[in-house]
C-alpha cells in the first residue's frame, strides 16, 4: 500500500514529444544521430538502474522458480522444470491466501473510492478552516505503517481498547477485533480505509478544482439544485480521475502486505493471510526460495490478468463516451 | 547580437561544472581521509563482529556485558549489531553466511540448530580447544549441553535456558488462599487444582485468574510442555516420521480449552503485550509466559513471584529454549579470529549473572550454582525448571518463529478462541506437519 508513489503523468510527456523532432527537420541528418545518441545518454543511468534493480531480478527470479533454490545456498543445480509450478497450483495455502488478498481489495476498494469522493466533495465546499479539513483527511497517509499498525492494534485491543472499551462502557459485548476469524479482515480493512484514504482524497480535491466555475454558475441559472449539479457536473467531470484512483487503487489493494503483517500475522488461524505474506514465509522462512518464486509468477500473472481486464473495459467505456 | 548572451552561458556552466568535478572529488578524497583516521587510530585493535536479536529488556543487559568485556579486552574492537527478532534475523543470518561475509559470532536459538548446523552454516567447535576457554561439558546441564551437538561434535554453547514457567500475583494469592505461611505458592496438582487454584484467584480480581496470550506461537510452548508431561511425541528423533498421539494432544487441548472457554479463567483473545498488560495491573492472579518477562514486572513495581510450570498430568515438564552462541561459517581460517571470538563467548558466560538478571536460567553452571545467583529472587524459585526443559523437535522446519510453531500457535490458538474443538485443533496441525514433512528440504 504504502509503495504507491507517482502518479502517471501522461497528458504531459505526449505534448512534449512534438517539440523533440524539430531540431531534426531544421538542421538534418547529422544532429538527429547526435541528438538521439545524446537522448539515450540522458537516458542511460535510469536504464542502468532499470536493469539492475527491474529487469534483471525478473529474469534471475524466474531462473529461480524452475529449481529447487534455497536460501542456504543448496539446490541451485537442482533443476525442476515446471514443478514448483505445478506445486503451486495443488497447495491450498497458496489459493487460500489469494483468496486473502481478493476479498482484502474487493472489501477496500469501493469504500476508498466513495469515501474519498465523498470527503473531496465535502472539504472542497467553501467553509472556515478549509486547510484543516484537508489536514485532518490526508495526514494520517503520511504516517508508516508500523505506526498505524500500532495505534490500531492497541484501539482493537479486548479488554481495555479504546472500542471495545467504549463497547462494555454502554452495556455491549466485546469484538474479538483481531482475534475473531469472521471479523479480522474487516478490522484491517478499517485500518487501511482510515490510512491510505488520504490519497484518494487529494487526488478527487484536484479534480474538483478543474471543474470550471461558470457551468456551476450556469447550472445555478437554469435552477440545478446542489444535488442535481453533482449528478450532471460533477461525477461526469470526474470520470477520468476516477478511472485513475480505481486503476491505481486495485493494484495498490492486490499488494497488501504490511499492515495485516503487523497487526494479526495473518492470523488468527490464517483467516488474513494475504499472498504476498505467504510467498514472503516460503521464501525467508521456510528458506524456499525457489518456490517462493514460482507462486511470485502465478500472482504476477493474476495482476497482469485484472489489470488488462481494467484497462479493455476502462478504455472501452471512455471510447463509448468520447463516440 | 541575440546570440551572444546565449553563448556565453554554456562556457560559463562549463567552467563551473568543472570547477564543480574538482571540488566533489578533493571532497570524496577528504572525507574517504576522515573516514581511515579513525580506524588507523584503532589498527592494534582486532576487530570482532557479533550479531544478536536481544532488542527487548535483555538487549540492554547484553550491552552491559559488552560494555564489560570492551573494557576487559582492550585488544579487542567488539562490533556488536542488533538485528530484529525471528525471521528477519534468521534469514540475515543463514544469507550472511552463505554470502561469505558472516559476523565472527552469532546468537542462536537452540531449538533453531537443527535448521542451521546440517545446513552448513556453522562452523563446528573442537572440544580440546574450547576446554581452554573453560567450555566443556561439565559445564553445562547434560540436557542442555546433549542440545548442543550434531552428529556428535558441539555447535553452539548455551548462555541460558528460558522455561515457560508461571508468574503469580503474591498479594492477589494471599487473598484468595493459595500461599503457604512462608509466603510460597502452595504447590498445584493435576488439572483440577491448577483450574481451581486459578478460579480462585479470579474471584480475588474480579477479572482474570490467568493473563495469557492466546495467538502467535503462545499456545505452542503451552501445548508443548504439557503434551511432554503426558510422554507425547511430535517427531521422531530423527525428524523424518509424524508421532502425534492424537488422545494425548487432545486431552492436552481439552484442558487448554477449558481455561478459555471452559472454566473460562483467561481470556480467550488475548495477545502478548496485553496478557502482560493485565498481569501488570492486577487484572489477572496468574501469568504463563517465559523468564524474560521478570523486568516488565520489576518495573512495574508489583508484588510478585514465579515458580515452574505446574505439574498438570504427572511431571513438571515445560517448554524450554535457550539463547546460544554460534560461529557463523566462515569463508576463511583464522585463529586470531577464532581465539577473540571464543574469549568472548567464555567472558559472556562468566559474567551471565548479569544476564540472569533480566529473568534467564544461566546454563554456565559456575554462574548458576554460585551463591549470587541462588539470592536471585525470582529467579531462584523457578530455576529448577531448566531441570525439566522440553526442547522442540528436530527438524529442518522447526525451532523459534519457525513453521512448526507458527502452524501450531495458529491451530491451538483457534482452538483457545473457541473456533475450532480440540480434535479440529488437532487435526489442522497434523495435517499441516504432514505437509512439511512432504516438502522436500531446502537446507
Amino acid at each position: 500500500m504504502a509503495t504507491r508513489v507517482g502518479t502517471p503523468a501522461v497528458p504531459a510527456a505526449r505534448e512534449r514529444t512534438p517539440g523533440r523532432a524539430a531540431p531534426v527537420g531544421r538542421a538534418g541528418q547529422t544532429t538527429g544521430w547526435r541528438s538521439d545518441l545524446a537522448g539515450f545518454a540522458f537516458v542511460l543511468p535510469f536504464l542502468i538502474a532499470y536493469s539492475l534493480f527491474l529487469i534483471w531480478p525478473v529474469i534471475q527470479g524466474f531462473r529461480m522458480s524452475l529449481f529447487n533454490w534455497s536460501l542456504t545456498g543448496s539446490g541451485t543445480t537442482d533443476f525442476m522444470g515446471f514443478d514448483n509450478y505445478q506445486e503451486t497450483l495443488e497447495d491450498p495455502n497458496f489459493w487460500s491466501s489469494i483468496w486473502h488478498t481478493i476479498l482484502f481489495t474487493l472489501l477496500s476498494t469501493p469504500p476508498l473510492v466513495i469515501l474519498s469522493l465523498l470527503f473531496a466533495l465535502l472539504a472542497n465546499r467553501a467553509v472556515p478552516a478549509r486547510w484543516l479539513y484537508r489536514l485532518a483527511f490526508f495526514s494520517p497517509y503520511l504516517l508508516p505503517s508500523s505506526v498505524v499498525a500500532l495505534i490500531w492494534v492497541w484501539i482493537y485491543q479486548p479488554g481495555f481498547g479504546l472500542i471495545n472499551g467504549y463497547l462494555t462502557r454502554i452495556g455491549l459485548g466485546e469484538v474479538g477485533w483481531l482475534s475473531d476469524v469472521s471479523v479480522a479482515m474487516i478490522s484491517v480493512v478499517i485500518t487501511t480505509v482510515w490510512w491510505t484514504i488520504g490519497f484518494n482524497f487529494v487526488l478527487y480535491l484536484a479534480g474538483l478544482q478543474e471543474i470550471p466555475r461558470d457551468i456551476y454558475e450556469a447550472a445555478a441559472l437554469d435552477g440545478a439544485t446542489g444535488l442535481e449539479q453533482v449528478r450532471s457536473i460533477t461525477l461526469p467531470m470526474l470520470a477520468r480521475t476516477t478511472t485513475l484512483i480505481l486503476i491505481l487503487q486495485v493494484l495498490a489493494s492486490l499488494k497488501v502486505f504490511d499492515q495485516i503483517f503487523l497487526m494479526t500475522n495473518g492470523g488468527p488461524n490464517f483467516s488474513t493471510r494475504p499472498v504476498i505474506q505467504y510467498i514472503y514465509e516460503q521464501g525467508f522462512t521456510t528458506y524456499r526460495v525457489g518456490y517462493a518464486s514460482a507462486m511470485s509468477y502465478a500472482f504476477f500473472l493474476l495482476i497482469l490478468v485484472v489489470s488488462l481486464g481494467q484497462f479493455a473495459l476502462l478504455g472501452r467505456r471512455r471510447e463509448r463516451a468520447n463516440g | 547580437m541575440a546570440v551572444a548572451p546565449g553563448r556565453g552561458r554554456p562556457q560559463e556552466s562549463t567552467v563551473s561544472r568543472r570547477r564543480f568535478v574538482q571540488g566533489a572529488a578533493a571532497l570524496a578524497a577528504g572525507a574517504g581521509l576522515a573516514a581511515n583516521a579513525p580506524r588507523a587510530a584503532r589498527a592494534e585493535g582486532r576487530e570482532l563482529r557479533f550479531w544478536n536479536l536481544f532488542g527487548g529488556g535483555d538487549g540492554a543487559r547484553l550491552q552491559e556485558m559488552q560494555a564489560a568485556f570492551s573494557a576487559a579486552n582492550p585488544d579487542i574492537d567488539l562490533n556488536a549489531v542488533t538485528f530484529a527478532w525471528g525471521p528477519p534475523y534468521y534469514t540475515k543470518l543463514a544469507m550472511s553466511a552463505v554470502g561469505g561475509r558472516p559476523p565472527a559470532v552469532g546468537v542462536l536459538h537452540a531449538s533453531r540448530l537443527p535448521s542451521y548446523a546440517p545446513a552448513g552454516l556453522l562452523e563446528p567447535l573442537d572440544p580440546a580447544v574450547l576446554t581452554q576457554y573453560d567450555i566443556g561439558p561439565d559445564k553445562f546441564l547434560p540436557a542442555v549441553w546433549e542440545g548442543m551437538q550434531f552428529e556428535g561434535q558441539p555447535y553452539a554453547i548455551p548462555l541460558d535456558i528460558h522455561p515457560f514457567i508461571m508468574y503469580f500475583n503474591t498479594d492477589v494469592c494471599q487473598q484468595a488462599g493459595l500461599l503457604g505461611p512462608d509466603g510460597t505458592l502452595l504447590p498445584l496438582q493435576g488439572p483440577d487444582a491448577v483450574i481451581d487454584a486459578f478460579r480462585r484467584a479470579q474471584a480475588v480480581t474480579g477479572n482474570l485468574g490467568l493473563a495469557y496470550e492466546t495467538n502467535g506461537v503462545a499456545p505452542w510452548r503451552l501445548f508443548s510442555g504439557l503434551y511432554a508431561q503426558l510422554g507425547g511425541t511430535i517427531l521422531s528423533p530423527d525428524g523424518e516420521q509424524l508421532t502425534i498421539d492424537d488422545a494425548k494432544a487432545e486431552q492436552v487441548l481439552s484442558f487448554m480449552a477449558d481455561l478459555t472457554v471452559g472454566s473460562k479463567v483467561a481470556s480467550p483473545n488475548q495477545d502478548g503485550p496485553a496478557s502482560v498488560a493485565m498481569f501488570s495491573n492486577a487484572s489477572a492472579g496468574f501469568h504463563l509466559n517465559g523468564g524474560w518477562e521478570v523486568t516488565t514486572f520489576e518495573t512495574e513495581g508489583i508484588p510478585f513471584s514465579a515458580v515452574p510450570f505446574p505439574n498438570v498430568f504427572g511431571t513438571n515438564q515445560t517448554w524450554a529454549d535457550s539463547h546460544v552462541f554460534v560461529l557463523p561459517k566462515q569463508p576463511d581460517d583464522d585463529q586470531g579470529r577464532l581465539d577473540a571470538s571464543l574469549r568472548f563467548i567464555s567472558f559472556m558466560l562468566k559474567d551471565s549473572l548479569t544476564w540472569a538478571q533480566g529473568g534467564h536460567i544461566p546454563s554456565y553452571l559456575p554462574v548458576a550454582t554460585g551463591p549470587e545467583f541462588a539470592g536471585l529472587e525470582p529467579q531462584s524459585n523457578y530455576a529448577a525448571a531448566a531441570e525439566t526443559p522440553v526442547y522442540d523437535p528436530r527438524a529442518w522446519f522447526s525451532g523459534a518463529a519457525a513453521p512448526l510453531q507458527e502452524e501450531a500457535g495458529a491451530a491451538f490458538g483457534a482452538v483457545l478462541n473457541g473456533q475450532k474443538s480440540p480434535r479440529e485443533g488437532i487435526s489442522q496441525y497434523r495435517a499441516a506437519m504432514e505437509d512439511l514433512l512432504d516438502t522436500p528440504e531446502p537446507i
